[in-house]
């Protein structure tokens, strides 16, 4: 089994009576994009501060590439590449100063550094402004070079913090595309955020998180069929349409069948791995199909479902 | 100690960006010192010397002493301009007129009150709109008063008291006229060891404002809190002191900076004499250490750098008031002058005065262990609290 880049377990933290973290743990593989998905005050940034060493904790464990990690740990701080929720740079300077000065935090230097400032502004496309005083960016350019220096001393571990608050869908657009490559690369990748959109797209394994407590965790997939949510299938039939409805009752994926003039909805077991068996049994029974459209429940239905109120509440 | 001096470069690149920063640093207290120096430094000179009158109207040769010697030897200096007057009656019209700001009246009896036992006394008359010229003439006359008084007690003590030879009277308006020197006089500057006007200003208006630009280090830590960086400085592989020592080192440096530029500044566009290079760096460098002490304290007290600014603002200014950055606080009544020992500021001044008489660099010491025991008192409890606020 491969070692986790982060293990975290039964984090807890409290400000003064309000519990923000209550028994929050997980694990993220190589190469896997986590999110911890929850609505605004649901405790997802006081979770990542306590994994990233900048707060301290009340309780629980966290390791980064198996080293035990504290506010005070200096090595295993290297692993990780953090991009905090606000545009953490300083407007005085350049977009290359501000590069090179985090960098240099993180020990590089000489040719390395250089090179891989030259990548970085590559990959979050502001070479052509690296020179600029990062006050005259957009907002967008400023939340690029944000996520930017989180990448900067090639981390194992990328922590973003709900990073494209306040951004325009291009930029938006852009930071998806980037965060999907580099965990394509090999990178582990925490991701917290609100929108669900972000979480389906990105993440292969999504914390639902609320009131500071990990309410489920799994994929997608295995989130959705854990509270029992299935997958609607929409036929446009030809033919023998209540034939059709028999012989798909029939089938072991398929829970409910009804029918309306020439059209079949089915209530079936993923959906997609179960399409191929109901066309078969509605080819069988006499009947063609005209269109199919299938809808997958999403992550608001499954958030909704463990805590009774709607993601964006 | 890497990353705190990345941390404190990155910081004064920062500042040497910020315009207001270089003004405060340099600009302002400059400008200031060269204000200073043009409204109060010409009182000394030619331009505002006090105008006295004397009468004669002992015509003695004690009362010839000092019309003739002691009062122009101190014109000399160019602090006061003597005419002489016909009568007391005239002279006091002058006064009452505005022509002088004050009348030395050598009463007829004064050389023989002196030689015998009576009251020997030089009458002062004064404008009233001129107080400090007539209390600066009544110094003069009760210099000379004194000094022959106590000639005439420390003969009177040794001679025979019924003596009435000549030649002992003669003997003793010699030795009243070889004590009744000037120097006495001329020699107040040198005793009390003040700086001449230029350098009191120009160091009073350094060290005011070093309190202003040490601010620009720690201060920042709460717009690194603001800005969100400190997470990022936080998460960074660094221990939590490296932060705070590099934001210390930038009050450090900004502060050494501004004195070093305003001492070259000053000594070269205004002349001012700051003394022995050596103890002058040491009383920079402990009043920068000071500064940065007190001010760190401020800091941490405060939710905002906004907040911050203020009170430090507050804090620097009460604190040169009484450390008499802007008017020589030693000279003044009471306990003031005693008070403004809890200042960094009255001791970095006392120092640079200490010096003035030309006594070499090593009576700095003293101020200088005045001010590094406030830099580590503050910097102590600063310390403890800098820590708390690089927290989340």
């Amino acid at each position: 089994m491969t070692t986790p880049v982060l293990d975290c377990r039964d984090l807890r933290k409290s400000f003064d009576d309000l519990v923000a973290v209550n028994g929050v743990g997980f694990s993220v593989a190589p190469g896997e994009t986590y999110g911890l998905l929850g609505p605004n005050g649901a405790g997802k940034t006081t979770t990542i501060s306590m994994i990233a060493g900048l707060l301290e904790r009340d309780d629980g464990e966290v390791l980064v590439e198996g080293r035990p990690l504290t506010t005070t740990s200096v090595s295993a701080k290297s692993a990780i590449g953090y991009v905090p929720q606000e545009i953490a740079i300083y407007p005085d300077l350049t977009g290359r100063e501000n590069l090179r000065f985090f960098a240099r935090l993180y020990g590089m230097s000489g040719d390395d550094l250089t090179r891989r400032m030259d990548e970085v502004l590559g990959i979050v496309g502001l070479a052509d402004r690296a020179d600029d005083p990062t006050k005259e960016y957009s907002g967008g350019m400023r939340r690029r070079l944000n996520i930017g220096i989180g990448l900067l001393h090639r981390p194992t571990l990328l922590i973003l913090d709900e990073p494209t608050v306040g951004v325009d869908p291009q930029s938006r657009n852009a930071i998806l595309e980037s965060v999907d490559q580099l965990s394509a690369e090999g990178m582990a990748v925490l991701y917290t955020t609100h929108y669900m959109e972000e979480a389906e797209r990105l993440c292969d394994r999504v914390g639902i998180i609320d009131l500071g407590e990990l309410k489920a965790e799994g994929t997608r997939r295995e989130l959705v069929s854990m509270v029992g949510e299935r997958d609607e299938v929409l036929l446009a039939l030809a033919g023998d349409v209540e034939a059709a409805a028999s012989a798909c009752r029939a089938l072991p994926a398929v829970h409910d069948v009804s029918t309306r003039e020439e059209h079949m909805e089915l209530v079936v077991d993923e959906a997609r791995k179960a399409l191929p068996a109901i066309l078969e049994a509605i080819s069988y029974a006499g009947s063609a199909v005209r269109s199919v459209e299938v809808t997958e429940p999403d992550l608001e239905a499954v958030f909704l479902h463990l805590t009774g109120k709607a993601l964006r509440d | 100690m890497r990353a705190a001096l990345l941390i404190a470069a990155k910081d004064l690149r920062q500042r040497l960006r910020d315009r207001s920063a270089i003004m405060v640093a340099v600009v302002v207290p400059l400008g200031l010192a060269f204000v200073f120096n043009a409204t109060l430094g010409g009182i000394s000179t030619e331009g505002v010397a006090f105008r006295y009158g004397v009468v004669d109207e002992d015509r003695s040769e004690i009362s010839a002493v000092f019309v003739d010697e002691v009062l122009p030897a101190v014109e000399e200096g160019g602090a006061i301009r003597v005419r002489s007057v016909p009568s007391d009656a005239e002279g006091r019209r002058s006064v009452e007129a505005g022509d002088l700001d004050a009348l030395l009246v050598v009463p007829a009896g004064f050389g023989a009150a002196v030689e015998g036992s009576g009251a020997a006394e030089i009458r002062v008359v004064g404008d009233v709109d001129e107080p400090t010229a007539a209390q600066v003439a009544r110094s003069i006359a009760s210099t000379f008063v004194a000094d022959l008084n106590a000639v005439r007690v420390a003969v009177a003590t040794v001679a025979d008291p019924h003596a009435t030879d000549p030649a002992e009277l003669d003997a003793l308006v010699e030795r009243a006229a070889a004590v009744a020197t000037p120097v006495d006089v001329v020699d107040v500057t040198a005793t009390t060891k003040e700086l001449d006007v230029t350098t009191y200003y120009a160091a009073g208006m350094a060290v005011f404002f070093l309190f202003f630009t040490v601010q620009f280090g720690v201060a920042s830590l709460l717009d690194e809190r603001k800005d969100g960086t400190l997470s990022r400085l936080l998460a960074a592989p660094i221990g939590r002191s490296a932060i705070l020592g590099g934001k210390l080192l930038t009050s450090f440096v900004i502060g050494t900076l501004s004195m070093a530029t305003l001492i070259v500044a000053t000594s070269l566009l205004l002349g001012a004499d700051w003394g022995d290079g050596i103890g002058v760096a040491l009383l920079v460098l402990s009043g920068v250490l000071a500064a940065t002490g007190i001010m760190s304290i401020v800091a941490t007290l405060a939710k905002t750098s906004e907040q911050a600014g203020n009170w430090q603002s507050i804090i620097a200014v009460v604190l040169g008031m009484l450390g008499g950055v802007f008017f020589p606080i030693s000279q003044a009544p009471g306990f003031l002058p005693t008070l403004s020992l809890v200042t960094p500021q009255a001791w970095f001044l006392r120092g640079l005065s200490d010096m003035a008489g030309d006594t070499g660099w090593t009576v700095v010491l003293p101020a200088v262990l005045a001010m590094l025991v406030f830099a580590a008192v503050t910097g102590a409890i600063a310390a403890v609290r800098l820590d708390r606020m690089a927290r989340l």
